[in-house]
């Protein structure tokens, strides 16, 4: 199977089209290329309409990725609305002892992800506050880089310029990439 | 400099560092991100070129034909029914021996319609006269737009050359890429100096009728150029390792594990990228599996396959593409050269269908297990 290809770590996230969840995996990428590590990042090819499923793949390793076909046994999903819960398979996820990371303000009953280290965080609430907007997908990589490591802080914000052309745009992108990192570091659970 | 960028964004800084001075352009999806980066560098003032804006991509090729006949380097990149509305110029393109460089992300053909990736819009165009190279990765793609125009001016060739991209799978990855330095592109690829041009000062007739006593006499001239482009090709390769450590096996094929392969697959494009990594694990299996792939596909490079395949004891040629009523099209192509072999023509990852790490393996399976046969993976 793929992961036994590589010692590679891959990525999912799930979002809405408007959402920029090609956004959070091009950040991801370039966040763990910043890092040293040879990275991609590629969109699920679909039809761009707003509000729409949409998921981004991103793919880490120490060496060389040639791999060119999606992601199906993600070590992490990030989920940018929790409305797409239901929708998102995570047999392959359980399996692997992955991790769930999602933007809610409520309460998730992790019973029902038997074998994945579900994470929840409220990026939502700091969007809205900081991009007067419902765009969490800077917010969500943030909470991805504290819950497991796997990027930096430092990088994050070295690749922000690439992404977004005005100054005020990254400026607010990184108050949100520090607001949610440090929440998420301080609460991160002992589990 | 090495740097994550996206592989459409990587054609068009290639194109840029070629400087062409004409860009006409239409935009379909997927080759669209190509000729909006383009669109910026040149509003930014990085790229000193004259982007023509037209109403189809039929018009965005005789705009490009008109260019090339003033002498000017040209670029441009279409996909889909974009080239195939491109078709009846495109034979123009290549008749008249203009040496455009043009990106096609590849994507199917209607109907049903469909945006998605697969290779049947440039496999349509094999036949008009136009060289293809087809690339695995955002760095090949880039390294061969800016070998393409050495190879398509060389006075030996005059061909318009097609760099053939993976719509989607990968024209929209992101990638780390080595972005070469604006003054070692100059060295490798001097100004255009053409033959001959449009000159008030210096009439010329350009594309006049030829009867039946001369026309053959053309076409020859031209399959002769593709002919001779094989060693240009193979050249231009050579150059470009010196000047910036990398190369592409020969220019034409690259091999992967083949010295001591019993089964490979023959494929062209990204999914060649995906066939590494099961050889990869399938060698630690004590499988001897290997690659021959396909990077220029007209020319056919004929000499290069047979010596590649020598040693097989069966092969997969993956199609990602379907020549209705007659198999694969890289598929006959391998069998006609290869007629003693057990070559299987396996069609796959039409209309944007992932091809997976399992159709892969599937693919090897069939080379191993089965006879000439052909089969589609759905």
């Amino acid at each position: 199977m793929s992961g036994k290809l590589n010692p590679l770590r891959k990525i999912v996230i799930h979002g809405r089209g408007g959402q920029g969840a090609v956004t959070a995996a091009e950040l991801i990428a370039k966040a763990a290329f910043y890092d040293g590590k040879e990275s991609q990042a590629f969109p699920s090819f679909g039809v761009e309409r707003r509000g729409a499923p949409v998921q981004a793949f991103c793919r880490i390793s120490k060496e060389k990725i040639t791999l060119k076909s999606q992601v199906y046994e993600p070590d992490y999903v990030i989920i940018l609305d929790s409305t797409l819960l239901p929708l998102v398979d995570i047999k392959n996820l359980s399996e692997k002892k992955g991790t769930l990371i999602v933007n809610t303000a409520n309460y998730i009953d992790s019973s029902k992800f038997t074998g994945i280290n579900v994470l929840s965080v409220d990026a939502s609430s700091v969007a809205l506050e900081i991009f007067r907007a419902d765009i969490v997908n800077t917010a969500m990589v943030a909470a991805f880089s504290a819950f497991t490591g796997e990027i930096s802080m430092q990088s994050m914000i070295k690749a922000l310029p690439e992404i977004f052309e005005r100054k005020d745009i990254i400026e607010k992108n990184q108050s949100v990439l520090e607001r949610i990192y440090s929440n998420c570091k301080e609460c991160k659970p002992g589990k | 400099m090495r740097k994550l960028i996206e592989t459409s964004d990587a054609v068009a800084q290639a194109a840029m560092l070629c400087r062409p001075l004409v860009i006409p352009m239409y935009p379909i999806t997927p080759q669209t991100h190509i000729v909006e980066k383009l669109a910026s560098l040149i509003s930014d003032g990085n790229l000193d070129a004259e982007m023509i804006h037209t109403e189809s991509e039929h018009s965005a090729m005789s705009a490009a034909i008109g260019a090339s006949a003033a002498g000017v380097r040209v670029f441009t990149a279409t996909a889909s029914q974009g080239l195939a509305l491109m078709h009846e110029v495109l034979f123009i393109a290549s008749g008249m021996r203009f040496p455009i460089v043009m990106a096609v992300a590849n994507r199917s053909l209607s109907a049903p319609i469909n945006i998605w990736n697969d290779q049947q819009d440039s496999i349509a165009e094999r036949d008009s006269g136009w060289i293809q190279f087809y690339v695995e990765t955002a760095q090949e793609a880039m390294d061969t737009t800016i070998m393409a125009y050495k190879i398509a001016e060389n006075k030996d060739v005059l061909l318009p050359v097609m760099i053939c991209i993976d719509g989607f799978t990968l024209s929209h990855v992101f990638e780390p890429v080595d972005i070469p330095e604006q003054k070692a592109i100059d060295r490798f690829l001097p100004k255009y100096e053409p033959g001959d041009k449009l000159d008030v000062k210096n009439p010329k007739s350009f594309g006049p009728i030829a009867f039946p006593d001369t026309f053959a006499g053309f076409r020859k001239m031209q399959d002769e150029a593709m002919g001779r482009s094989i060693d240009i090709i193979k050249n231009v390769n050579s150059e470009f390792k010196k000047a910036f450590s990398r190369s592409y096996g020969d220019g034409l094929v690259e091999n992967y594990m083949i010295e001591d392969a019993e089964y490979a697959i023959v494929a062209m494009g990204s999914a060649c990228g995906t066939a590494r990594a099961v050889i990869d694990e399938m060698r630690k299996k004590g499988k001897k599996y290997g690659m021959i792939r396909i990077k220029c596909m007209r020319p056919f490079p004929r000499e290069e396959i047979i010596s590649a395949a020598k040693p097989l004891k069966g092969i997969a040629v993956l199609d990602r593409n379907i020549g209705l009523g007659a198999g694969g099209a890289l598929f006959t192509e391998i069998k006609a050269i290869l007629p003693e072999k057990n070559v299987n023509d396996i069609i796959l990852g039409l209309g944007g269908k992932d091809i997976t790490i399992e159709d892969i393996k599937k693919s090897f399976e069939i080379a191993e297990k089965e006879n000439s046969s052909t089969q589609w993976l759905l």
